[in-house]
C-alpha cells in the first residue's frame, strides 16, 4: 500500500487534535507516515502510533524554532524524497499552510488548502472544500505531482487504529535560505484552560450585543458550563472587548464545531464565513430580523442578559 | 538609495454580493461587483507607513487580473501609492495560486524591489499562501502574517501572532512581508488623493512582457482541478422562540434533546 505523509502539529511533543484527525483521513488513502519536527519530536510517537502511523520520522534540530517556516519546508522535502508518498497531508494552521505551499512549489505539485473532507479517487485523492462563506461546496483534486493538501480542524473523527509507529531519524540538510528569517523572541500565549477555538466541539461566541468587555464573563460562564471554547465577532474584537485570537469570521478563525452558540451576533457575511459549517447552530439575539436566525436550528429572540445566565444555570442544574 | 516597495493587491468579488462560479468552475467575476480585497488595504497602509519612515521610498502597486482590476489599483493609488502595474492577459483566466505566484514573481523582478508587501489572504480564495510562494520563488526571506512591521537600515522586523505564541521576527532586505488586519486601520483616500490618483502612471504588462508562455498559467497550466462546485443547500428552517421569561430554559431543553447537555 502507498504511504501518505502527515505533517505533525505538536507543542513540545504533545500532538494537537487536528493531526490525529489527519491520520484518520490519511488511512483512507494509504499507510500514514508522520513527520514530527522540533523540540519533543520523538515524544509524539506514542500518540501517532495509537492513531495509525506506521512510521514516525523525527528531527529535533534547533533551526525549526529559531527560524521561520523554511527549515520545516526543507525537512518535509527530505521526507518526500525519502518516502515518495501518494500524498502529503498538513493541518490547516496558518504556519502549516505556508509550509505546505512552499513544499508544493518545490516538488512541482499542486496544492489544495482548507479541505473539509478527503477520499481516495481514481485520479488521486479528492478534497471537499467549503467556499464563498460556505455557500458552495467544491470537489477538487491535484492534477500535477504529489498532492499536497491542507485539512481544516474538525474535518474527521479521531479514531484509534494502533500501528507500529516506529521512530526513524529524518536526515535533513538545510538550504541556504533556511536561516533567512530569524525568530528573535517568542512569548507563549497564556492558556485560558479552555479548548482551542478551531478544535473545540462546542463554541460559544459573543458579539456587539454583549456590549462591553466586562460582560464577556457571561459568555465565558456559558462556555465553561459546556466545556466550550469562547469566540467573538469582529465587532466585539474591534471594540476591544475580546482578543483577536478569538475572532470568528472571514478575517479571523474559521470554526466547524458540533455546536455553535451565537449571542448578540447579528450574523453578517463576515461572521457567517467563519461558522456556517457548524453542525448545530443556535442563537440568542434581541432582533428577530437578525440574519443569524436564517442559519439556526434553534433561536431565542430575547435579551441575552436574561437568556444566557438562565441557560447557563439550567445547564449546570441538568449536569448536576 | 530609494526603498522600492511593491504591494501586491487583488481585485475580488464583493463578499456581501451573491458570489458564484462560472460554467468552467472558475470564480464568476462578471456578475458581481468587484473591489480591492479589504485585506490588501492593510498592505497598502503598512507600505505607506514604511515609506513615510524611510528617507526616500517609492510604492508600486501590482495586480494580476481582468480589465476591471484597474479599480483596485486606482483605490491603492488614491490611498497614496506612487504608481501601478496591471498584468492582464486573456490567457490568465483560471490561474491558480501557484500560477499567480509565478506571474507576480516575474512582475516583481521586472519592476525591481527591496520589499514586497502583501495582505494575509484574499477575501475570495482565502488560501493565504501567495506571500509564502512569492518568497520561495524570489529566493528571499519570508516575514509573514505580521501584526506590527517596521523597516530600518535594510532590516525588516515584525511581530507574528500565532496560535500558541507571539513571535518577533527579523530579516534582511530584500524580503516578502505580509500583514494582518491587526496591523492598523487602513486610511480612507482623501479627495486630493482621489484626484491625484487619476494622474498617476498605470503600466499594463502581458505574459510576453514577463517572458511567460500561455501554458504556464491559466486553467491549462493549473496544477489543481475543480471537478464540481455545488451550491450548499439552505439550512432547514429552525425553531425560533420569543423569550417570555423561559427562553434560557427552552434553549437548554433543546441542547439536552440534541445530547449536548
Amino acid at each position: 500500500m502507498a504511504e501518505v505523509l502527515v505533517y505533525v502539529d505538536h507543542v513540545d511533543g504533545a500532538v494537537r487534535k487536528p493531526t490525529l484527525e489527519l491520520l484518520t483521513l490519511a488511512r483512507r488513502i494509504g499507510d500514514p507516515v508522520a513527520v514530527a519536527l522540533g523540540n519533543g519530536a520523538a515524544d509524539t510517537a506514542a500518540a501517532l502510533a495509537e492513531h495509525g502511523a506506521v512510521k514516525v520520522l523525527t528531527d529535533d534540530a534547533a533551526e525549526y524554532a529559531d527560524y521561520l517556516v523554511v527549515p520545516k519546508v526543507d525537512a518535509l522535502q527530505a521526507a518526500v524524497e525519502a518516502v515518495s508518498p501518494a500524498a502529503v497531508l498538513v493541518p490547516s494552521s496558518a504556519e502549516a499552510k505556508e509550509i505546505a505551499a512552499r513544499l508544493a512549489l518545490r516538488i512541482g505539485s499542486g496544492i489544495i488548502t482548507d479541505a473539509v473532507d478527503l477520499e481516495a479517487g481514481d485520479e488521486g485523492p479528492v478534497a471537499t472544500q467549503s467556499v464563498f462563506a460556505a455557500s458552495y461546496t467544491t470537489r477538487t483534486r491535484v492534477s500535477k505531482g504529489t498532492p499536497v493538501i491542507t485539512v481544516k480542524p474538525n474535518s474527521a473523527a479521531v479514531e484509534a487504529a494502533p500501528a507500529a509507529g516506529s521512530v526513524e531519524a529524518l536526515s535533513v540538510t538545510f538550504s541556504d535560505k533556511a536561516t533567512g528569517t530569524k525568530v528573535t523572541g517568542r512569548t507563549e500565549r497564556e492558556s485560558t484552560g479552555r479548548p482551542e477555538l478551531t478544535e473545540a466541539a462546542i463554541v460559544v461566541s459573543g458579539g456587539r450585543g454583549v456590549n462591553g468587555a466586562e460582560n464577556f464573563g457571561l459568555i465565558e460562564a456559558l462556555a465553561d458550563s459546556l466545556g466550550a471554547a469562547v469566540g467573538a465577532s469582529r465587532a466585539a474584537v474591534d471594540a476591544g472587548w475580546y482578543p483577536h485570537t478569538s475572532q470568528v469570521g472571514q478575517t479571523g478563525k474559521s470554526v466547524s464545531p458540533q455546536l455553535y452558540i451565537a449571542s448578540g451576533i447579528s450574523g453578517a457575511i463576515q461572521h457567517r464565513a467563519g461558522m456556517q459549517t457548524s453542525k448545530t447552530i443556535v442563537a440568542v439575539n434581541k432582533d428577530a430580523e437578525a440574519p443569524i436566525f436564517d442559519l439556526v436550528d434553534y433561536g431565542v429572540v430575547g435579551d441575552l442578559f436574561e437568556v444566557v445566565p438562565q441557560l447557563t444555570e439550567e445547564i449546570r442544574t441538568r449536569k448536576g | 538609495m530609494s526603498l522600492r516597495i511593491v504591494v501586491t493587491v487583488k481585485y475580488v468579488p464583493d463578499a456581501t454580493g451573491d458570489r458564484h462560479f462560472a460554467e468552467d468552475l472558475t470564480v464568476d467575476r462578471d456578475d458581481v461587483d468587484g473591489l480591492l480585497s479589504e485585506l490588501d488595504e492593510y498592505a497598502v497602509e503598512q507600505a505607506l507607513q514604511i515609506a513615510d519612515e524611510a528617507d526616500d521610498a517609492e510604492i508600486t502597486v501590482l495586480t494580476v487580473g481582468p480589465e476591471d482590476a484597474k479599480d483596485a489599483l486606482r483605490k491603492a493609488l488614491s490611498m497614496g501609492a506612487d504608481k501601478a502595474i496591471h498584468v492582464e492577459d486573456d490567457d490568465l483566466h483560471g490561474t491558480d495560486a501557484i500560477g499567480t505566484s509565478l506571474v507576480l514573481a516575474k512582475a516583481i523582478e521586472k519592476a525591481g524591489y527591496d520589499l514586497v508587501v502583501s495582505g494575509m489572504a484574499s477575501t475570495d480564495g482565502t488560501m493565504g499562501i501567495v506571500p509564502a510562494l512569492l518568497a520561495e520563488r524570489l529566493g528571499v526571506p519570508q516575514v509573514t502574517l505580521l501584526s506590527e512591521v517596521s523597516v530600518e537600515d535594510g532590516v525588516v522586523k515584525g511581530r507574528r501572532d500565532g496560535d500558541s505564541a507571539s513571535e518577533q521576527l527579523e530579516a534582511s532586505l530584500p524580503a516578502v512581508v505580509s500583514v494582518t488586519d491587526q496591523s492598523g486601520e487602513a486610511r480612507y483616500p482623501s479627495f486630493k488623493g482621489i484626484m491625484a490618483a487619476k494622474k498617476k502612471p498605470v503600466e499594463s504588462w502581458d505574459l510576453s512582457d514577463l517572458g511567460l508562455e500561455a501554458d504556464e498559467v491559466g486553467l491549462e497550466g493549473s496544477w489543481t482541478k475543480v471537478d464540481s462546485a455545488t451550491e450548499r443547500p439552505a439550512r432547514t428552517a429552525g425553531t425560533i422562540v420569543k423569550d417570555e421569561g423561559e427562553g434560557g430554559k427552552q434553549l437548554a431543553a433543546f441542547l439536552a434533546e440534541r445530547k449536548f447537555v
